[in-house]
């Protein structure tokens, strides 16, 4: 506990200071749902219906976009050999991470909710439904990426793969998210689709730190 | 649990059980494939409803199930390499990625193959196809994890982390994919797979599922035995084999054989 | 309350035997023996590419030896609580530019559990008073590298394994980093270091390993 709690301060001041690191994935957000409307059309019917799609293709590249900074200036500066080689409360460390990370990209993605559902000619019952999506989804979206940032922490180009790796375990939240946004803007009920998105969170949430330990002690090693 | 399997986990022990067991996992899956293959493709009865266009199923069917078969059998031997710290199990890993990730192509084409003449487009976004797409981003995505790092090693161990942590995506990712299908596409298209399938059909369907599984086997014996050596190349078994074979020349070649003292 | 290294000074409680590291399909080094006792320094010495770091990694435990073992207490390390009385400073600083010096203590405090000081203190006998609460982007390297040593001021662990702890630092720095090692050795602690510097001035009985250069 105490261990998260000087990882997470750590992590929130250098947040804080490098602002670059939080506020380009959030800008590149904006800019490619902004691509959307004026590469397909911008007919209000048209974009109401790809909108769901839309905005959570946006958020997952946006989120693997800012993910492969989150250990890699450990790395490079020692930081993770000497914890590793500690043995510290690695799961502390890591859990303050994916927690910064979320509350750096997912929480302002949750406050600029209402502007996305205004660009895109969403109504207010499929904004909820964004919102809750986001809500559920974002933790996952984060995991995942810090899972990905693990395995490629020590490889060359390490980037771009880190995006080929995660997006196809990122299909199935794609498929659900946006179909309950559908679903809403439809007047239909998609609690089950909620349901999914919370029951793959939890399945996340039990094994994907445990993996990003595993995958930051054989980089390390 | 598993003490009797150690030995086996010796590279040199597993070179010499690989080298062994590939000529007649060969001869078998060559055998096997020509049998169920010419059967189903030639010396089957035409189907009432899709004529002869269905014989792609001798080909297309048995690379979709081991597909699949070929990532289970990578992420066991990658949760062996993770768990038991087995160093042969994380070179398995690497020797049969290439492999699934072959049949899930011929998969791809093999399906889109059989979708020209049914739906008449090349490519259709049906649940399955979807999935071996996917499934093949799953592969490319291992084997290039495996080629990032410099250290090999590191390389080998993170991609079987990879490869377990797919696997367990797997299940997840294929049904979700079938109903995001049924969302999409309405009625489903057909029953390939299903058990109402006339016997002098099923059989040599069945046998071309046995030669693809022979083949990934036999495949995989050779692409170990590589794999240990390339890995093991320090080592001083490895340095004797290298003199043995060296010292006996191929017929036709003129290889000079090497002396001890120029290995 | 200090970790105590071993309970009689005479027995070597640190052992590595027969350890082997391969790199790049090459073998690094071979059957490399060594031991450690409470008051002991251990030196490894070799050319640039000689595997020193390699070596000192597989030490710590980081990384695994491709043949061999290395024993605390007679355990293997995986098996033992080695890693409570481990010191580790790798060539990497562990530095972060954007934090001040009083930040890492902070973190390193929760992180290692050191003991509770005055940040302001240790900085201070470091050298670095007045440059506490600045990012350390705006330290000279060797400044920063003070940095980074003022973990083995705060920590009460028994084994240091240090990788090239005199780089960047001046004189007066050496001088002082070498007394905090003579403090340390006597009061039963270990340390294991490479470096590029004599010590055989300060450390008469500081044992030698040299890894010779096999690329």
């Amino acid at each position: 506990m105490v261990m998260f709690k000087a990882a997470f301060v750590r992590e929130w001041r250098l947040l804080a200071r490098q602002k670059a690191d939080w506020l380009n994935p959030l800008m590149f957000f904006l800019i490619v749902l902004t691509l959307f409307p004026l590469g397909i059309g911008a007919k209000p019917n048209l974009l109401a219906e790809i909108a769901p799609g839309i905005i959570w293709i946006a958020a997952l590249l946006s989120v693997l976009l800012g993910a492969e900074r989150l250990f890699k200036d450990d790395y490079r500066q020692g930081v993770l050999e000497q914890l590793v080689a500690a043995e510290q409360p690695m799961l502390a460390y890591v859990l303050a991470k994916i927690v910064s990370s979320w509350c750096s990209t997912a929480l302002p993605l949750l406050l600029m909710s209402p502007l996305i559902a205004l660009l895109l000619g969403l109504d207010s019952a499929a904004w909820l439904a964004v919102f809750l999506t986001l809500l559920l989804g974002t933790p996952l979206l984060n995991l995942l990426a810090s899972l990905g940032a693990a395995l490629t922490l020590s490889a060359d180009k390490g980037g771009i793969l880190l995006a080929l790796l995660i997006l196809p375990l990122y299909i199935p939240l794609l498929i659900f998210a946006s179909a309950a946004v559908d679903q809403a803007s439809l007047g239909l009920d998609y609690s089950a689709q909620l349901a999914v998105l919370g029951a793959m969170l939890c399945l996340s949430l039990a094994l994907v730190p445990l993996a990003v330990l595993k995958a930051l002690k054989l980089n390390v090693g | 649990m598993f003490k009797w399997l150690d030995p086996y986990a010796k590279p040199e022990t597993l070179y010499r059980i690989c080298g062994l067991w590939f000529p007649w996992l060969m001869t078998a899956a060559v055998a096997t494939l020509l049998l169920g293959n010419l059967w189903g493709l030639a010396f089957t009865p035409p189907d009432y409803q899709q004529g002869d266009s269905y014989r792609i199923i001798h080909i297309h069917v048995p690379s979709a199930i081991w597909s699949m078969g070929a990532y289970s059998s990578m992420a066991i031997a990658a949760f062996i390499a993770l768990v038991w710290q087995v160093k042969a199990a994380q070179w398995a890993v690497g020797a049969i990625a290439p492999i699934g990730a072959v049949f899930t192509v011929i998969a791809l084409f093999t399906g889109a193959a059989w979708g020209k003449p049914m739906w008449g487009t090349w490519w259709v976004w049906d649940a399955r196809l979807t999935s071996q797409l996917i499934l093949l981003f799953l592969y490319l995505g291992v084997i290039a994890l495996a080629g990032a790092f410099a250290d090999r090693q590191t390389g080998a161990k993170a991609s079987a982390l990879l490869a377990v942590v797919g696997v367990v995506n797997l299940p997840i990712i294929h049904f979700s994919v079938e109903w995001w299908n049924t969302l999409h596409q309405g009625a489903t298209i057909t029953k390939f797979a299903k058990p109402s399938i006339d016997a002098s059909m099923l059989w040599p369907l069945l046998i071309s599922i046995l030669a693809f599984g022979l083949i990934l086997a036999a495949l995989t014996c050779l692409r170990l035995k590589t794999a240990i050596l390339e890995n093991e190349q320090h080592r001083p078994w490895v340095r004797q084999l290298a003199v043995s074979l060296a010292a006996t020349p191929a017929k036709g070649s003129i290889a000079k054989s090497v002396t001890k003292e120029e290995v | 309350m200090r970790a105590v290294f071993s309970k009689s000074s005479a027995d070597p409680v640190f052992t590595a035997s027969n350890l082997c590291c391969v790199r790049q399909d090459r073998i690094l080094f071979e059957a490399v023996n060594l031991h450690l006792a409470a008051g002991q320094l251990l030196q490894i010495g070799g050319k640039n590419g000689a595997g020193k770091s390699s070596l000192l990694r597989i030490l710590a435990g980081l990384a695994q030896p491709d043949d061999g073992i290395v024993l605390w207490n007679e355990q293997p390390l995986a098996d033992s609580d080695f890693s409570q009385h481990l010191c580790f400073i790798g060539h990497l600083s562990g530095i972060q530019p954007q934090l001040t010096a009083l930040e890492h203590l902070e973190f390193w405090q929760a992180s290692f559990g050191l003991k509770p000081a005055d940040g302001y203190e240790v900085l201070a006998v470091l050298g670095l008073a007045g440059l506490e609460d600045i990012p350390c982007q705006l330290l000279s390297a060797g400044q920063q590298r003070r940095v980074s040593l003022a973990r083995l001021w705060l920590t009460d662990r028994s084994l240091w394994i240090l990788d090239e702890p005199f780089t960047a630092l001046d004189q007066s720095a050496i001088v002082l980093l070498q007394r905090k090692f003579t403090e340390h050795l006597a009061q039963g602690g270990g340390i294991i270091l490479t470096t590029h510097q004599p010590l055989t001035q300060h450390f008469p009985a500081a044992q030698l390993l040299e890894l010779a250069y096999r690329w």
